[in-house]
């Protein structure tokens, strides 16, 4: 009943506090968790629409001297599989995306020592010159690898993407916001604050953010209520952030293995960052990690949105995950689940109600 | 809260049985966790906090069927495609003492309507399982079975279920079922037991005393109508002639059937079927999320839908794995006792007829 009138108190706009996540999240009672979160969504945006981009993920090398144990897409440079992408596939793959309804851009890729600034400036420039698309590209180990490659600032190197056309950075590479579980899972790459350092310097610029999570593999709450507050502390500062997308590790072909977190606790974590970050707007559900299944009940704890109609995606693939999705399965699943589907672009306005 | 919601709320935290047009309410309009919610008390009423589950053998005799239904992708022609197959008595007997050292505490035994196989063969199985394993309980023959085995001995229903009775079988499952609508059995399973007669056999078992369970398949080409009154012919018979044990409903898997351009039912539905059953099953204990076919994660969200029950750490299973189920053919004890906990609720395994084992 305690827990009850907690959920009461937040729902009515009380911010929740690290404790109170804690408690929540042990304590609390999976079915009243999910219908807070909804409410609160609810009363947010005042409609039962769910949102869904379709977008191309183009990852332009493999090679990557970053080496996380959980990921299965990186390569060495001279392994027979290891490639950087050439225009002519570039484009082609644009053209492709365009053809098929996509808005949104998502280049992202290993950590190349071969390629710098002048390498991202010139394919943005490019395509931004032959194609009306939104890139929202480049996560911030890649920015702060390019910076240093580069020998440039972080907010220079910024202003010269952004002058070239990077419209706005994906949350990729926050993994979990603690240094504790980003040394043992990914040793060589940038740490929290660096990851903050970007978004903040992002957002100064007005460059607009997403905030992700990859959580389940060895971190524990305590790791992801620090993630959260991070994230909710720099948005009260900047306000730059427009989702906070959470994934589950995929265990699979990599160092790392372990086993997958299960649905109940995703779909509770999920219910409750909706009610922790109160300065937010938008909370993604992922079917990509977790399935279509669940990726539909995930709008009933607290997303608004449910990402996405990914025309190719290779690093989840490579753990041995494929979920299929197209345009109708999407709007029906969201139907299915009481909802009413539209297609957005990367800032989130409405171009298609069904 | 909706009025109508609210009032069905009433009726069952005051033990009121929901009529028809309650069931069809809760299907077709309503917030799923207020659903959940609902049910899942009802839930509290008759277990606790307890989740069942039991470690048993799947035994599948044969794949060559007579019956062919639609919507199966296990069943075979004799001299066809798919790897038909049959177990000899010896075989069965094997496959099934193989399990014996894994702990666990029943046989299950569902197959197919083999076109030669005397009844004969079957009651030889039986004895000698329960001859050499008498504390291992013998869960065995779906209703359709038992009518196709009346058939084909000429023998009565009641002599068939006496007969086997006699030599060692526990209890029945509850599968073949389908949906109570002469209508799509014609369309779908013409050639095995109708709705009446699916019924009858579980009626006559359960004034032999043996237990059995219930099932409907649903999410192929049934209506939410039919899908109610299934509940509802079921708690009719269980206040007739009491017996069912269990209800477990299950998704239709479209894949590898004839059926196949019929996309799988959402999780949604699986959630809503799960809570649903639970309120208007009102005189059926155990409401089973059958992990095999919902998915080790919609099985353990179920708990909170109404669900108490997890089905088997199955050895091997082979029916719905054809259909294309995407989950293991077997689990472990620790996994199943590990998400129950993890619901927050206490793993309690049970023999067949719901007597606690242990509970962890």
């Amino acid at each position: 009943m305690k827990l009850r009138n907690l959920l009461q108190d937040i729902i009515d706009g009380r911010r929740m506090t690290n404790e109170e996540f804690a408690l929540l999240y042990r304590q609390g009672d999976f079915l009243e968790i999910g219908r807070a979160a909804n409410h609160v969504r609810e009363k947010r945006f005042g409609n039962n629409i769910t949102s869904f981009i379709i977008d191309r993920n183009i990852n332009y090398t493999n090679i990557c001297s970053c080496k996380c144990k959980f990921c299965a897409f990186y390569r060495e440079k001279g392994d027979k599989d290891a490639y950087v992408i050439d225009k002519t596939t570039l484009f082609g793959k644009i053209d492709e995306a365009v053809s098929l309804g996509a808005t949104q851009l998502m280049i992202q890729g290993g950590l190349n020592e071969e390629l710098k600034i002048d390498f991202f400036e010139d394919i943005f420039k490019k395509i931004k010159s032959r194609y009306d698309i939104t890139i929202h590209s480049l996560t911030a180990p890649e920015i702060v690898y390019i910076a240093r490659i580069s020998n440039l600032s972080i907010k220079d190197t910024l202003l010269r993407l952004k002058k070239a056309g990077l419209d706005s950075l994906p949350g990729g590479g926050a993994e979990v916001l603690h240094d504790d579980v980003r040394s043992y899972i990914s040793p060589n790459k940038i740490k929290t604050a660096e990851w903050l350092g970007v978004m903040k310097t992002a957002h100064e610029i007005n460059m607009k953010t997403t905030a992700t999570m990859m959580m389940g593999s060895v971190d524990k709450l305590e790791h992801r209520i620090y993630h959260l507050d991070a994230v909710r502390h720099l948005q009260d500062e900047t306000g730059g952030f427009r989702a906070f997308i959470v994934w589950t590790y995929q265990p699979g072909n990599n160092e790392l293995m372990g086993e997958k977190i299960s649905s109940a606790q995703y779909l509770r974590f999920l219910a409750l960052a909706r009610l922790y970050l109160d300065n937010i707007e938008h909370i993604q559900g992922s079917w990509v990690t977790q399935g279509e299944r669940i990726g539909q009940l995930s709008l009933l704890f607290g997303a608004d949105d449910l990402g996405s109609i990914m025309i190719e995606e290779n690093v989840v693939r490579a753990a041995g995950l494929v979920y299929k999705m197209d345009m109708n399965k999407m709007v029906r699943l969201i139907r299915d689940a009481g909802r009413v589907p539209a297609l957005r672009n990367t800032k989130y306005e409405l171009l298609k109600v069904f | 809260m909706e009025k109508k919601m609210l009032e069905i709320q009433e009726k069952i935290k005051n033990n009121i049985r929901l009529s028809r047009e309650d069931g069809l309410y809760l299907y077709n309009s309503g917030d799923l966790l207020d659903l959940g919610e609902l049910a899942r008390w009802k839930k509290f009423q008759v277990s606790g906090r307890n989740v069942f589950f039991n470690v048993n053998r799947h035994i599948n005799l044969t794949n060559i069927c007579v019956s062919r239904c639609k919507f199966c992708a296990f069943g075979v022609d004799e001299n066809g495609k798919g790897g038909p197959y049959l177990m000899s008595v010896d075989e069965a007997f094997d496959y099934g003492a193989a399990a014996v050292d894994y702990g666990i505490t029943e046989f299950h035994i569902v197959s197919a309507l083999h076109p030669h196989m005397p009844f004969d063969y079957y009651v030889d199985i039986v004895r000698r399982l329960h001859e050499t394993f008498p504390d291992i309980h013998i869960q065995a023959f779906t209703a359709v079975e038992i009518f196709y085995f009346s058939q084909i001995s000429g023998l009565s229903i009641r002599e068939v279920l006496s007969a086997l009775k006699a030599v060692g079988l526990g209890s029945m499952p509850g599968g073949g079922a389908e949906v109570f609508n002469d209508d799509i059995r014609q369309k779908l399973c013409p050639r095995k037991a109708m709705s009446d007669e699916w019924l009858e056999v579980h009626r006559i078992a359960h004034e032999l005393g043996i237990k059995t369970n219930c099932t409907m398949l649903y999410g192929h080409i049934e209506t939410i109508e039919d899908r109610i009154n299934h509940f509802i012919r079921l708690r009719n018979l269980e206040d007739e002639t009491p017996g069912f044990q269990a209800f477990i409903p299950l998704p239709f898997l479209p894949e590898n059937t004839s059926l196949s351009h019929i996309s799988r039912t959402s999780a949604i539905d699986d959630l809503k079927t799960i809570a649903i059953s639970r309120l208007m099953l009102d005189n059926i204990d155990h409401i089973k999320a059958f992990w095999i076919m919902l998915g080790l994660p919609i099985a353990q969200i179920a708990l909170d839908f109404g669900a108490d029950d997890i089905d088997g750490t199955v050895v091997e299973e082979r029916i719905m794995h054809a259909a294309g189920a995407p989950t293991e053919k077997g689990i472990s004890k620790e996994k199943i006792i590990k998400l129950i906990k993890e619901s927050g609720y206490i793993p309690t395994e049970r023999d067949t007829l719901y007597k606690v084992i242990r509970a962890y």
